[in-house]
C-alpha cells in the first residue's frame, strides 16, 4: 500500500511536469516550424536557439495586467480558464507511456492509473473541457466571444460522436477498453493502424476538430470573430486557454499513438514485449513512445501551417454527413469481418488476422478516397497536366 | 470512517447541494452548471459502487454531451440572464410539493434493504473480471433485455424524427 502510494505520487509528479514542460516547448517548436514553413527564422534570441522563449512568454503572461469586462459574469469569467485547463491535464492519466519498471519492491506499471474503463475515461473527461470554452464565450458578455463559444460547443459535440464511433472499432478488435490490454494485443498481432486504417482516419480528423486546431479552429477564427471565445481574456488567464489547447493536443497525439500505433511497442522486435522487465526496456520503450507522440504533434503543427480554415457549414456537414455515416457503415463492415474471421474461421487475433483486415481496409480506403475526390483533385490535376482542360 | 465512506459522503453532499442550487437559481446558465455538478457527483458514486463503466457513460453522455446541448440552447436563445420565477401562485407550489413528497415517499420505500441487495461478495467486481467492464453491461443488454432495449431505440428514433419534423418547416 505504501509502495503503491509512493510510486503513484512519483508518477503523478513526473507526468504532470512532463506535460507542462512539453506544452511550453511545443509553443516554441510550433513557432519555429511555422517560421520554417514560411521561410523565416522564428524566435531564436532568448537563450540558445530560443529555448528560453517559453519562460520569457510565461513571465510576460504573469506580469501583464488582468482585465475584467464590466458587464461580464464575474464568477464564471474567472472559472472558465480553470475549467478548460483541468480536464486537459487529467486525461493523460490512463495512457501507458513505457514498459513496466522493475524495482526492489515489485514491478511498477508506467501509467498513472490503468483504469479498467481505459480510453472511455479520456473521452469522458475531455468532453468536459468544452465547458471552459463555452462558458468563457458566454460569460465575457461579448457577441464575438459568444459566437465562438457557441461554435465550440456545437463542433465538439458533433465530432465527439465520430470520435467515439471510431474507438468502437478498437473495442471490437481488442474486446476490451483498457489501454494496457490494447497495447498488448497490438504487440501480439500488429498495430491497429493497419487493421483499422479507416477508424484511424476518422479518429485523426475528429481529434483535430476536438482540439480546435486548424483546419477546424472555427471557435477562434480571427478573421471573423476577433479571437473567438477568449477575446476578452488577458495575461495568465489567456495563457491558460493556450496551455489547455496544447495539453489536449498532447493527449490526443499520445492517444493516437496508443490506440493505433502500438503505444510503447518497439516495432520489428519482440524484445520489449514481455518479462523479464529491465530498466533498459523501460527507457527504450519510453523513448519510442515519445517519438511516436512527437510525430503526431508535428503533424498537428504541419497541418496548421499548411491548410486553410474550413467554413462553418462545411465543418458541420463534414462531421454529420460524412464522418458519422462513414463510421457507422465502417463499423458494420468491420463487425461482420471480425465475426467471420473469429467465429466462422476460428482465427485468434494475430498477424494473419491483422493482414486480412488490412486488405479489407485498403479496399475501403481506396473506395473512400475515390468518393471524396470524385474527380476533383487527383484526376482533375492529371487532366490539367495533360492539357485536356 | 473508511475511505469509501468519506468519498461517498463527500460526493453525496456535492450532489444534493448541486441539485438544491440547480432548482433555486434564477439564472438558467447557473442552474445548468449546478446540474452538471450533480451529474458528475453521481458518476463518482457509481465508481464507489464498482460500476465504473456506468460512471464513465454518465459523464460522457449526461455531463459531457446533454448538458452542453442544454447550455448551447440557453445561450442560443439568449436566456442566460436571470428572469422571474416559473412557479406561479400557491396552487402551483402546492401541486409541486405534493408530487415531490410522493416521489420522496416512493424513494424512501425503495431504499429499505431487500433480499436482492444483500448478495455476498463483490458481485460487480467478479462480473467485470469474467466478462470485461463493457461486457458485463453489454451481455445482459443484448440478450436478457434485448426487447426493452430495442423498444427504447425505436422510441428514440421516433423522438429524433419528431424533432426534425418540428424544427424543419420545409422538408
Amino acid at each position: 500500500m505504501t509502495f503503491f502510494l509512493v510510486s503513484s505520487i512519483a508518477k503523478v509528479v513526473v507526468v504532470f511536469t512532463a506535460i507542462l514542460v512539453t506544452v511550453a516547448l511545443t509553443t516554441l517548436v510550433e513557432r519555429r516550424i511555422c517560421a520554417f514553413i514560411q521561410d523565416r527564422l522564428g524566435p531564436n534570441r532568448v537563450g540558445p536557439q530560443g529555448l528560453l522563449q517559453p519562460a520569457a512568454d510565461g513571465l510576460k503572461s504573469l506580469l501583464k495586467e488582468e482585465t475584467l469586462p464590466v458587464r461580464a459574469d464575474k464568477a464564471l469569467f474567472l472559472l472558465a480558464p480553470a475549467i478548460s485547463f483541468t480536464p486537459a491535464l487529467l486525461t493523460f492519466a490512463v495512457i501507458p507511456f513505457a514498459a513496466p519498471l522493475p524495482t526492489r519492491w515489485g514491478d511498477v506499471p508506467m501509467v498513472v492509473a490503468d483504469l479498467p474503463v481505459g480510453f472511455l475515461y479520456i473521452l469522458a473527461i475531455s468532453s468536459l473541457g468544452v465547458y471552459g470554452v463555452t462558458l468563457a464565450g458566454w460569460s465575457s458578455n461579448n457577441k464575438y466571444a459568444l459566437l465562438g463559444g457557441l461554435r465550440a460547443s456545437a463542433q465538439m459535440i458533433s465530432y465527439e460522436i465520430a470520435m467515439g464511433m471510431s474507438t468502437v472499432a478498437v473495442l471490437l478488435l481488442a474486446g476490451n477498453v483498457t489501454l494496457s490490454r490494447v497495447i498488448a494485443q497490438q504487440q501480439a498481432g500488429g498495430w491497429y493502424v493497419l487493421s483499422l486504417l479507416l477508424a484511424f482516419f476518422i479518429f485523426l480528423v475528429s481529434a483535430f476538430a476536438e482540439t480546435n486546431r486548424v483546419p477546424f479552429d472555427l471557435p477562434e477564427a480571427e478573421g471573423e470573430l476577433i479571437a473567438g471565445y477568449h477575446t476578452e481574456y488577458s495575461a495568465m488567464k489567456f495563457s491558460m486557454f493556450y496551455i489547455a489547447e496544447y495539453a489536449n493536443m498532447l493527449t490526443a497525439s499520445a492517444l493516437m499513438a496508443t490506440l493505433f500505433f502500438g503505444g510503447w511497442d518497439i516495432p520489428f522486435t519482440s524484445w520489449d514485449n514481455g518479462p523479464p522487465w529491465t530498466l533498459a526496456k523501460t527507457l527504450a520503450t519510453g523513448a519510442v513512445f515519445c517519438v511516436k507522440t512527437a510525430c503526431f504533434m508535428f503533424l498537428y503543427i504541419w497541418v496548421r501551417w499548411t491548410l486553410p480554415r474550413f467554413r462553418y457549414d462545411q465543418l458541420m456537414a463534414l462531421g454529420w454527413k460524412v464522418l458519422l455515416p462513414l463510421a457507422l457503415v465502417y463499423l458494420t463492415v468491420l463487425a461482420t469481418a471480425v465475426w467471420y474471421l473469429k467465429e466462422q474461421l476460428g482465427w485468434a487475433y494475430g498477424p494473419a488476422f491483422g493482414w486480412a483486415l488490412f486488405g479489407l481496409n485498403a479496399v475501403l480506403a481506396g473506395l473512400l478516397f475515390w468518393w471524396l475526390d470524385r474527380g476533383r483533385i487527383v484526376s482533375g490535376s492529371v487532366a490539367r497536366a495533360e492539357g485536356e482542360v | 470512517m473508511s475511505l469509501t465512506q468519506l468519498v461517498f459522503w463527500t460526493f453525496s453532499a456535492l450532489a444534493v447541494v448541486g441539485a438544491a442550487m440547480c432548482i433555486t437559481r434564477r439564472s438558467p446558465v447557473a442552474s445548468a452548471l449546478w446540474l452538471v455538478q450533480t451529474l458528475f457527483s453521481l458518476a463518482a458514486l457509481f465508481v464507489v459502487l464498482d460500476a465504473q463503466f456506468i460512471a464513465v457513460l454518465q459523464v460522457l453522455v449526461y455531463a459531457g454531451a446533454i448538458m452542453v446541448l442544454f447550455l448551447f440552447v440557453i445561450m442560443l436563445l439568449n436566456l442566460g440572464r436571470a428572469g422571474p420565477s416559473d412557479l406561479k401562485g400557491p396552487a402551483g407550489l402546492a401541486v409541486a410539493t405534493l408530487l415531490g413528497g410522493l416521489l420522496f415517499f416512493q424513494l424512501l420505500r425503495g431504499a429499505t434493504p431487500s433480499a436482492a441487495g444483500t448478495r455476498g461478495g463483490n458481485v460487480m467486481a467478479q462480473l467485470q473480471e469474467e466478462q470485461g467492464i463493457v461486457g458485463a453491461v453489454a451481455r445482459p443488454l443484448f440478450s436478457q433485455y434485448l426487447i426493452p432495449f430495442e423498444i427504447t431505440s425505436v422510441l428514440l428514433l421516433a423522438a429524433i424524427v419528431g424533432a426534425v419534423v418540428l424544427a424543419k418547416r420545409k422538408l
